[in-house]
């Protein structure tokens, strides 16, 4: 392997240097037909799972066939999806904000016989490359973190679970049988990178031993008041420790009040709580973000902890699947997860779902959760 | 023969939705007949170490990243996210396996000249591996060593016309809905005013100056796409001050079926016959709609502009023309203090493309002058908006009071006049006092 020089030169970094100039317009990336009709569209209609039909006020029309993919994704692979864009559509596709490609057209017939040719494309193990569908009242794809891929604080892994999920949930992906969109989000640790706090259906990571302090090493590679600093409860505090007759600087933590966030760990390396047995998924619904009749809404946690089963996560998969089936057969047309189980009532859907309610789930953190007790007598039995 | 047993992964590839594990492996083999006799910068295996180093973690149930360190191109704080392995010696090609995060085009629209590009790029100077894309919204490319960044940042620049994303204390990368590309919902043009504030703020973006991240995301209706509301620290939410535009004989075609509901969202299932009192009339939240006689009407005036009625009726119902956008703050996930919505600070301003939006950046600057005066170190506005007030916070954003930025008003008297509010201010004599009171 030889060293390749683009043009870059390190005794004179700024000799040429091109800074600051953000992303390309995106008008040099718009399909004709949506260039020209930009901004005056007047209807769209779902033809068909995972087609869509726009029609604009001149008259044109541009069709769009959405499939899924798994976000992480390879320069092999980008390169086929590229093929598809370039042989179909002139060269033009999009992303969307849930990780779907669209693929746009122009004519109907060729984009209904684009979306049989993207559902049989396999990849070499079985599974469909460009499955069609994320429209309408159905699951569409989930948008996630990066878990064991390349993250230093997950507390389980995000690729795989997405895959697990998706494949048991795929039915609802390709079909729109559902009262009201579902959206799923996974993060792999409270970060929430994935931003999974408004989601129909979250499933996120999370620790739950406190961090193990590696004593001798803590104060070489750490800002011990950042450490400090960085824990949310106060946890932390400075510390100093003797260990064969040597004394080190460190910490010392209060672990009964340690809630696992891995705030600590984010700014000292000497801190992990990474842990088999302590990490695994808690399951959140009842999110959304959308105005659409009730208010944007927060998840709820309705599973406070599920061990960690690779490859396949089953007792994940099995309980979410469970939810949305009662949910599938107990919601009216146009309600979502979250309003659905606060019409029929939070007890009332533990019993629906079948899940256990348990003491874990009622909110003992800070002023706001005094807003979650029941300040009522209406209840049900 | 792959270089690692990878047992657990390899159960990854069956079922119907893409596969990863399968596509990783293409890609290395890809790599390892390099059919386009590449000098790869980076070593060529590392999609097999990858799958392995991940193989590993599915066994011990732990991550094996360890943290960044500082690494990054030459006068940027972000964009670059340093990443090592912890275990280099069994999976050397991804011992160092930095991200780059490179600044997408608003609303992912993208051609294929542009996409090979960067296949080329982070073919020869990367892993072969990406997200597309990023939770923030950024093209992101995983996984290349120190020593290639300035180069990939060269050629980016100098070929691709194009930046990298931001990472750190900083302006996060933007995102935007599709809006007026190809959506009818769209209340104003989400991407120029993305793209627009991302240039404008590029030193923002690439130089953290701030107590902790920033994120703008801009949907350009209340259905929300891009999640703004739950995700941004500012969102910018398109909506309108007119009336929704009624078309009677579409509203007809609906009720009479000829016009599927909801543009065809429910197509899978059986609900039974359109009915447009219980499906839209019953479910407008603030009953502004009534139907009678054929005819379908709004009281605009009591509209909270949900979307619910466009939504269902696409095709008869549009949004008004009297458009532009109401900007909420401090959405953040639960780290530290539980999470945020963002809480509606201007109700409603014009998105004015001809004054290059200057009544937004006014709103803009104003919270950061204050966040940067006031935020804590790694606290975001909506931190320092909870700790403050949001009276503090509208007085920052120079923004009017008004009975909109509540849901309702407060619940204890405990009001923090100040000595300027009170008629004769604070300072009294105690002497004055004591004339009229005894000791
Ligand atoms: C009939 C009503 C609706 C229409 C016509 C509509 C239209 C669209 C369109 C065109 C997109 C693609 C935009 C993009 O990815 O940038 C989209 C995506 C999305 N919409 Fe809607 N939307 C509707 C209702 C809703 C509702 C009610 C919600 C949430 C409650 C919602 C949430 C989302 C989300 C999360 C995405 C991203 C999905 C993805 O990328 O696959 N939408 N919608
Ligand atoms: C050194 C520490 C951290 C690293 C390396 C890190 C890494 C990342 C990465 C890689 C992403 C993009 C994720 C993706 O695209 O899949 C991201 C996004 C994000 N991170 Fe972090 N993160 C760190 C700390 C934090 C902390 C402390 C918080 C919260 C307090 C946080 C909250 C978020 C959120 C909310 C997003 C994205 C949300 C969105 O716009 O979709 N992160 N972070
Ligand atoms: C600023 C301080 C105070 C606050 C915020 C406050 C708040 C309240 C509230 C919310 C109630 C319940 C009202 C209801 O159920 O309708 C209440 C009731 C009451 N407060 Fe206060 N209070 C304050 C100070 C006081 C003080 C200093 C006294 C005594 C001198 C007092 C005497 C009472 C009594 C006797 C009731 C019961 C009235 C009833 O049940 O009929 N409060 N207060
Ligand atoms: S959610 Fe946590 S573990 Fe996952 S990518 Fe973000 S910081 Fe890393
Ligand atoms: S994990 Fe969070 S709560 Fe626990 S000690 Fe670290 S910073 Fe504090
Ligand atoms: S947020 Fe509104 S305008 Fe933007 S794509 Fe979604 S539905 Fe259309
Ligand atoms: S947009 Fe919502 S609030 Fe307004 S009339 Fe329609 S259903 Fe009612």
């Amino acid at each position: 392997m030889a060293f390749i020089s683009s043009g870059y030169n390190p005794e004179k970094p700024m000799e040429n240097r091109i800074t600051d100039i953000g992303p390309q317009h995106f008008t040099e990336f718009l399909q004709p037909v949506i260039k020209k009709n930009f901004g005056k569209w007047l209807y769209h209609e779902i033809l068909e799972a995972g087609v869509l039909k726009h029609v604009a006020e001149s008259g044109d029309a541009v069709y769009t066939v959405r499939c899924g993919t798994a976000r992480l994704m390879t320069v092999t692979h980008i390169r086929e999806i590229c093929d598809i864009a370039d042989e179909w559509c002139g060269g033009y596709l999009r992303f969307t904000t849930r990780n779907n490609i669209e693929f746009m057209l122009e004519d109907e017939a060729k984009a209904l016989e684009l979306k049989k040719f993207l559902n049989g494309q396999k990849f070499s193990g079985g599974s469909i490359k460009f499955p069609v569908g994320g429209t309408g009242a159905g699951v569409t794809n989930i948008v996630h973190t990066q878990g064991w891929v390349h993250c230093h604080t997950p507390a389980t892994d995000a690729s795989g679970t997405v895959k697990a999920t998706m494949d048991a949930v795929f039915d609802q992906f390709t079909d729109m049988k559902l009262p009201a969109p579902v959206r799923i989000s996974m993060a792999c640790c409270l970060n929430m990178c994935g931003a999974v706090h408004c989601s129909d259906i979250a499933i996120l990571g999370i620790h739950r031993k406190p961090p193990i302090i590696d004593h001798k090493y803590l104060d070489n590679l750490c800002e011990i008041p950042l450490a400090v600093a960085a824990c949310p409860t106060g946890a932390v505090r400075p510390s100093k420790v003797e260990i064969d007759g040597e004394t080190y600087k460190t910490v010392a933590i209060k672990e009964e009040r340690c809630m696992f966030c891995g705030n600590c760990y984010t700014m000292c390396p000497s801190l992990p709580l990474a842990d088999k047995e302590g990490d695994g998924i808690a399951l959140m619904v009842g999110g959304k973000v959308s105005n659409r009749i009730t208010k944007p809404a927060f998840s709820k946690v309705v599973v406070p902890f599920i061990p960690n089963n690779p490859p396949r996560w089953p007792e994940m998969t099995d309980v979410i699947t469970r939810i949305l089936n009662a949910y599938s057969e107990g919601a009216n047309k146009y309600e979502r997860l979250g309003d659905w189980a606060a019409r029929i009532g939070w007890e009332r859907f533990f019993e629906v779902c079948d899940l256990e309610f348990t003491e874990h789930l009622i909110d003992d953190f800070r002023d706001p959760a005094y807003y979650t007790w029941r300040q009522t007598t209406q209840f049900k039995w | 023969m792959a270089k690692h047993k990878t047992p657990l992964l390899d159960q990854l590839e069956s079922g119907p939705w893409p596969s990863f594990v399968s596509d990783i492996k293409q890609e290395a083999e890809s790599r390892a007949k390099n059919e386009k006799g590449l000098d790869y910068q980076i070593p060529a295996d590392c999609p097999e170490d990858l799958l392995g180093v991940l193989e590993l973690s599915y066994n011990d149930g732990e991550t094996h990243w360890k943290h960044g360190g500082i690494v990054g191109v030459f006068g940027y704080g972000g964009g670059v996210i340093g990443r090592y392995c912890d275990q280099p010696e069994q999976f050397p090609g991804v011992a160092h396996f930095h991200t780059i995060r490179v600044a997408q085009p608003s609303g992912k629209f993208y051609t294929t000249k542009f996409l090979r590009d960067v296949c080329d790029l982070w073919d020869l100077r990367g892993s072969g591996l990406t997200n597309m894309h990023g939770a923030t919204g950024d093209i992101v490319l995983l996984g290349t060593q120190t020593p290639q960044l300035e180069e990939i940042f060269f050629e980016l620049t100098h070929n691709l016309n194009n930046d990298l994303g931001g990472s750190g204390s900083n302006l996060r990368t933007p995102a935007a809905c599709m809006g007026m590309s190809r959506c009818e919902y769209a209340c104003y043009d989400s991407q120029e005013l993305c793209y627009n504030l991302t240039q404008e703020y590029q030193d923002e973006l690439h130089r953290p100056a701030f107590p902790y991240k920033f994120k703008f995301k801009f949907d350009a209706c209340p259905n929300g796409c891009v999640a703004a509301i739950a995700r941004s620290d500012l969102s910018f939410l398109g909506t309108w001050r007119d009336n929704i535009r009624v078309d009677q004989e579409a509203v007809a075609a609906y009720v009479g079926g000829e016009i599927a509901p909801n543009a065809g969202a429910h197509a899978g299932r059986d609900w039974g016959k359109f009915d447009i009192v219980k499906e839209v009339v019953d479910l407008c939240p603030s009953n502004a709609i009534s139907y009678e006689g054929g005819k379908l009407s709004i009281n605009d005036k009591e509209c909270v502009r949900c979307m619910h009625c466009i939504n269902t009726m696409p095709r008869a119902l549009r949004i008004g023309e009297d458009t532009g956008c109401s900007i909420l703050c401090g959405a953040k996930a639960p780290i530290l203090d539980g999470p945020q919505m963002g809480s509606l600070l201007v109700p409603f301003i014009e998105v004015n493309k001809d004054d290059d939006y200057q009544a937004i950046k006014d709103v803009i600057e104003g919270v950061w002058d204050w966040w940067m005066e006031e935020g804590k170190n790694r606290e975001r506005v909506g931190e320092t908006m909870k700790r403050l007030g949001f009276g503090a916070l509208v007085r920052a954003a120079g923004v009017p009071i008004d009975a909109r930025q509540v849901q309702e008003p407060r619940h204890n008297p405990y009001i923090f006049w100040k000595a300027e509010e009170v008629e004769g201010g604070w300072e009294r004599s105690i002497d004055d006092f004591r004339k009229r009171h005894q000791r």
